[in-house]
């Protein structure tokens, strides 16, 4: 066990003791503080071969440089530090949402990328996580591979994707083609090139070690290459697909936080010491008007409720459509208490509003266990943020934690209540059987179309 | 730090072990057990699984043929069982499927809690064992919903069960999730974390493994003989070359394996292959694709050979012609498949032996498990085949068939009527450009 210990005896830099404290640390932000952390330093080391011996070979994050640009700093000299974390942390707040509505103006294809951008932004800090509990930064192969992993599995989803919605771009080029048909076989290649390198860079002593950071990376691979290929189908689906889900995680965040600072007692769960009954519960509240409010005004645009598509002729992407009748207005008439209320007798919704409160519901409830989650995650190995690239914020994964299940919801939540299957990748599948089955395909839908009257039997086209 | 220095030792196994040191374990484990420090206590793990009978019969010969006679014996024991499974049908080879997924998870579900002491976390085991059936049902699911396509319209409970399925599972999963979550512990978070992860990696090594091993299983039972069969007998034929000719080893990882070894055992698997899949393509039981008789209530395997399973001339070319003296040889198709599929079993299954080794020695454990006197847990005898079932899978989906023409129908059922107009006119279109739609069958 020589090299083990070896290996777990590499001083840290700051001891065991409290870090000094962040800038953003003494805000009533939603970080678990250091004192919490601490207690369980002695006792948690106990597990977990690579964990150290003490706690002082987990190496608390090293005092996080203050990354606020100097202009702020200097006109918010005056303040207090309390106060001037506050606007920090507000500041930043405003200016991420002001991105991100740029963004929007700007497209989908932007969009696209943005989300291509953060899922390469978060496999990088949760790797770099990895290295440091497992202070493997001297095995350079690894990280060679961890990114040749992350270039195989976006190359496998994006592939799928690609296929199915550029089918006609994909039709016209003939090595586009080639690549298509065998995707899935090149995919796997490639893979297995990186699972045989894999197995050859394995050096005797660090056997568990490579294995560790193997599953490391597989396992961050499943979070967030999944999460965010199922957000790309979502956006694509219709760009309100996207913004409501993300909208309705984000307000319950800082509606959570507002009700909790305010009127917040009851503490919610251990975990996260700061949050609070209220703030649950009235976040869950306001999440669900937020949504209903947010759904209706987005619905009344095509550029957001339509699909988006890929238009060969412009060679770009067009949200043109007739709406669905998800985004028609339609008469509801009320239940007999809220006409009291309301003193009307029907009123005009669209049905994606009784959607979003579903989204949003799922939002304000289950949303936070991804929030919690990421809390544990970061307790368990002793850091405070996940990075340090928005300040006062901590990393691009600690925005993005409770959106972690909330693609993957609204994913299944579409496949399973809202659209059948992708009418052109059924097309693009039935051009590619023999002919002898195309043929008995025609004739079953023929008789099918047919019988339910779509086709008229006495068209001849 | 006493727990860690006690830990480490529960893993070796002790050198009066019956897999002695001289043995035909072809990983050379035993390497890696010499480099470990002397541990006080010497782990109850190697208890000796050979049954009484074999005991007493082998007990005047010496140690080393003994263990030989005994992994002989229980080869052949194996394979007399793989056959009878095969005889008596897909239904069973799914369900052994099934009981051997589960038995490799619970293998490495065990060396995992062995690893990180964690039994006195008992809700993880369940949680464990509640992610095994939230994501088998999933994919059995998935599967059901395929090949059962009749049945399940049939009945209604099945009919919402699947249509809403997704949804189903990813409930059930979320369900697992948020109870992970709620039941962190604070002294212990990351010890749980570990475990989650642990569990998450060894679903997706071994159930998706299971899941297209019952895949190629449904394109046919040849789809799922040949190719285990060429890993068994990659495994054979490589040890037997590397014990008669072997002498320059091929990898640190396991020092007993050779390059004679891996060489020789890549021809005699390719000739294997190719003998196997001639005589196995004759047989209509193993050829079709297993469907699901509504009628009779059970698995069929009935059909019309497909073009692969009907022997063709091929030209032989011109190097080969002066030897063998023959123009043209008569081959099915299927057998130059499984050129393809024995080279991949030959040379990157080993590649998943070594895998398992360096999992064995960086865990400083022997074997998986003790479950087969004389070759370790089921997880040893199947380390080779994990990257197979993955391969074929994927090879099929390539090359051989295209999209299932039933399902394409079920999928086109649900769409809305202006799309499956809009899809009907262009295949009609398609159809009439190929010319093979003609005005003469349109009127039909």
């Amino acid at each position: 066990m020589l090299e083990l210990r070896h290996r777990g005896g590499c001083p840290s830099p700051g001891g065991a003791g409290t870090p000094p404290p962040r800038e953003g640390e003494a805000a009533g932000g939603d970080h678990e503080t250091e004192s919490t952390s601490d207690k369980e330093t002695d006792i948690d080391d106990r597990y977990g071969d690579l964990d150290a011996r003490g706690d002082s070979d987990v190496p608390e994050m090293p005092p996080s440089s203050d990354r606020t640009p100097e202009i702020l700093k200097k006109a918010l000299s005056g303040l207090s530090s309390r106060w001037k974390n506050w606007w920090i942390r507000g500041i930043l707040t405003l200016t991420m949402i002001s991105l991100f509505f740029l963004i929007i103006y700007m497209g989908s294809f932007m969009l696209m990328l943005l989300v291509l951008g953060i899922q390469v932004k978060c496999f990088h800090e949760i790797i770099t996580i990895g290295y440091r509990v497992y202070h493997s930064y001297d095995l350079p192969w690894f990280r060679t591979l961890s990114w040749y992993f992350l270039l195989c599995v976006n190359y496998f989803f994006y592939g799928e994707t690609v296929a199915d919605y550029f089918a006609t771009f994909v039709q016209r080029e003939e090595q586009l083609q080639f690549l298509i048909r065998y995707h899935r076989f090149i995919s796997f290649a490639l893979y297995l090139a990186g699972f045989c390198m894999f197995v050859l860079s394995l050096v005797k002593k660090h056997y568990r070690l490579q294995f560790y950071m193997f599953a490391w990376t597989h396992v961050t691979l499943l979070i967030t290459v999944t999460q965010s290929h199922l957000v790309i189908q979502n956006l694509f689906e219709g760009m309100i697909w996207f913004l409501v889900p993300i909208s309705s995680v984000i307000c319950n965040d800082i509606t959570a936080y507002l009700f909790g600072f305010f009127f917040g007692r009851t503490p919610l769960i251990k975990l996260s010491p700061k949050k609070t009954w209220e703030g649950f519960i009235g976040g869950f509240f306001s999440t669900v008007i937020f949504g209903f409010i947010a759904a209706y005004m987005l619905s009344k645009y095509q550029y957001f409720v339509c699909p988006v598509e890929y238009r060969s002729d412009v060679n770009s992407f067009v949200t043109e459509c007739e709406p669905s009748e998800l985004f028609r207005l339609q008469s509801y008439s009320l239940p007999p208490f809220l006409k009291a209320v309301l003193r009307r007798e029907t009123v005009s919704l669209y049905p994606f509003q009784i959607h979003s409160i579903a989204l949003s519901t799922f939002a304000s409830l289950i949303g936070p266990f991804g929030g919690f989650f990421a809390s544990g995650f970061k307790r368990a190995f002793k850091i405070k943020d996940f990075a340090n690239t928005i300040p006062g914020h901590g990393g691009i994964m600690d925005r993005f934690d409770c959106q972690y299940l909330m693609a993957t919801f609204v994913h299944v939540y579409i496949t399973s209540f809202i659209r059948g299957p992708n009418p052109s990748k059924v097309l693009q599948q039935l051009l590619v059987l023999q002919p002898e089955q195309q043929l008995n395909i025609y004739k079953t839908l023929k008789t099918h179309l047919i019988e339910k009257g779509i086709l008229q039997p006495t068209l001849k086209m | 730090m006493t727990e860690l220095r006690q830990r480490a030792v529960r893993e070796d196994a002790p050198p009066e072990d019956k897999e002695s040191e001289s043995e035909a374990k072809i990983d050379g484990e035993t390497a890696s057990d010499s480099e470990s420090r002397a541990d006080p206590a010497p782990p109850p793990a190697s208890v000796d699984d050979t049954p009484e009978v074999l005991n007493r019969a082998l007990s005047n010969l010496s140690s080393r043929w003994k263990n030989w006679w005994v992994r002989g014996i229980l080869t052949l024991a194996m394979i007399a069982f793989f056959f009878i499974i095969i005889y008596l049908g897909p239904m069973v080879l799914m369900m052994i499927v099934m009981c051997v997924q589960i038995k490799c998870f619970h293998e490495i579900i065990t060396i995992g809690y062995n690893v990180y002491h964690s039994y006195d976390l008992p809700w993880f085991r369940t949680l464990s064992w509640y992610f095994l059936l939230c994501v088998n049902y999933f994919f059995y699911g998935e599967t059901v919903t395929d090949y059962f396509f009749t049945l399940v319209q049939r009945e209604e409970p099945l009919r919402i069960l699947s249509k809403y399925h997704r949804f189903i599972s990813f409930t059930l999963y979320l369900t697992g999730f948020c109870m992970f979550v709620l039941s962190l512990v604070k002294k212990h978070y990351r010890l749980q974390f570990y475990m989650f992860g642990w569990t998450h990696v060894t679903l997706l090594i071994v159930v998706t493994q299971s899941h297209l091993v019952i895949h190629n299983l449904f394109e046919g039972m040849i789809w799922f003989i040949v190719p285990i069969s060429c890993v068994i007998c990659n495994d054979i034929m490589a040890y037997m070359f590397g014990f008669f000719f072997g002498r320059t080893p091929l990898i640190k990882l396991s020092p007993k394996k050779t390059w004679e070894g891996f060489i020789g055992g890549f021809f005699a698997t390719v000739v294997f292959g190719l003998l196997l899949s001639y005589v196995m393509s004759g047989y209509r039981c193993f050829v079709c694709p297993v469907e699901y008789n509504n009628d009779t209530n059970s698995f069929t395997v009935d059909c019309e050979p497909s073009d692969l399973f009907r022997l063709q001339e091929y030209n032989i070319p011109g190097v080969i012609q002066s030897v063998v003296s023959w123009k043209t040889v008569r081959m099915y198709p299927f057998q130059i498949h499984s050129i393809a599929l024995s080279t991949f079993a030959s040379l990157i299954g080993p590649f998943g032996g070594f895998f398992a080794s360096g999992f064995k020695r960086a865990f400083k454990i022997k074997d998986f498990a003790n479950t087969i006197p004389g070759h370790g847990g089921i997880m040893d005898r199947f380390d080779c085949q994990y990257l197979m079932a993955t391969f074929v899978n994927v090879y099929i989906a390539s090359f051989i068939r295209g999209p299932n023409p039933s399902k394409l129908v079920q999928q086109f059922l649900t769409l809305r009527p202006d799309q499956q107009l809009h899809i009907f006119n262009t295949l009609k279109s398609h159809l009439t450009d190929k010319g093979i739609l003609t005005p003469a069958l349109e009127d039909e």
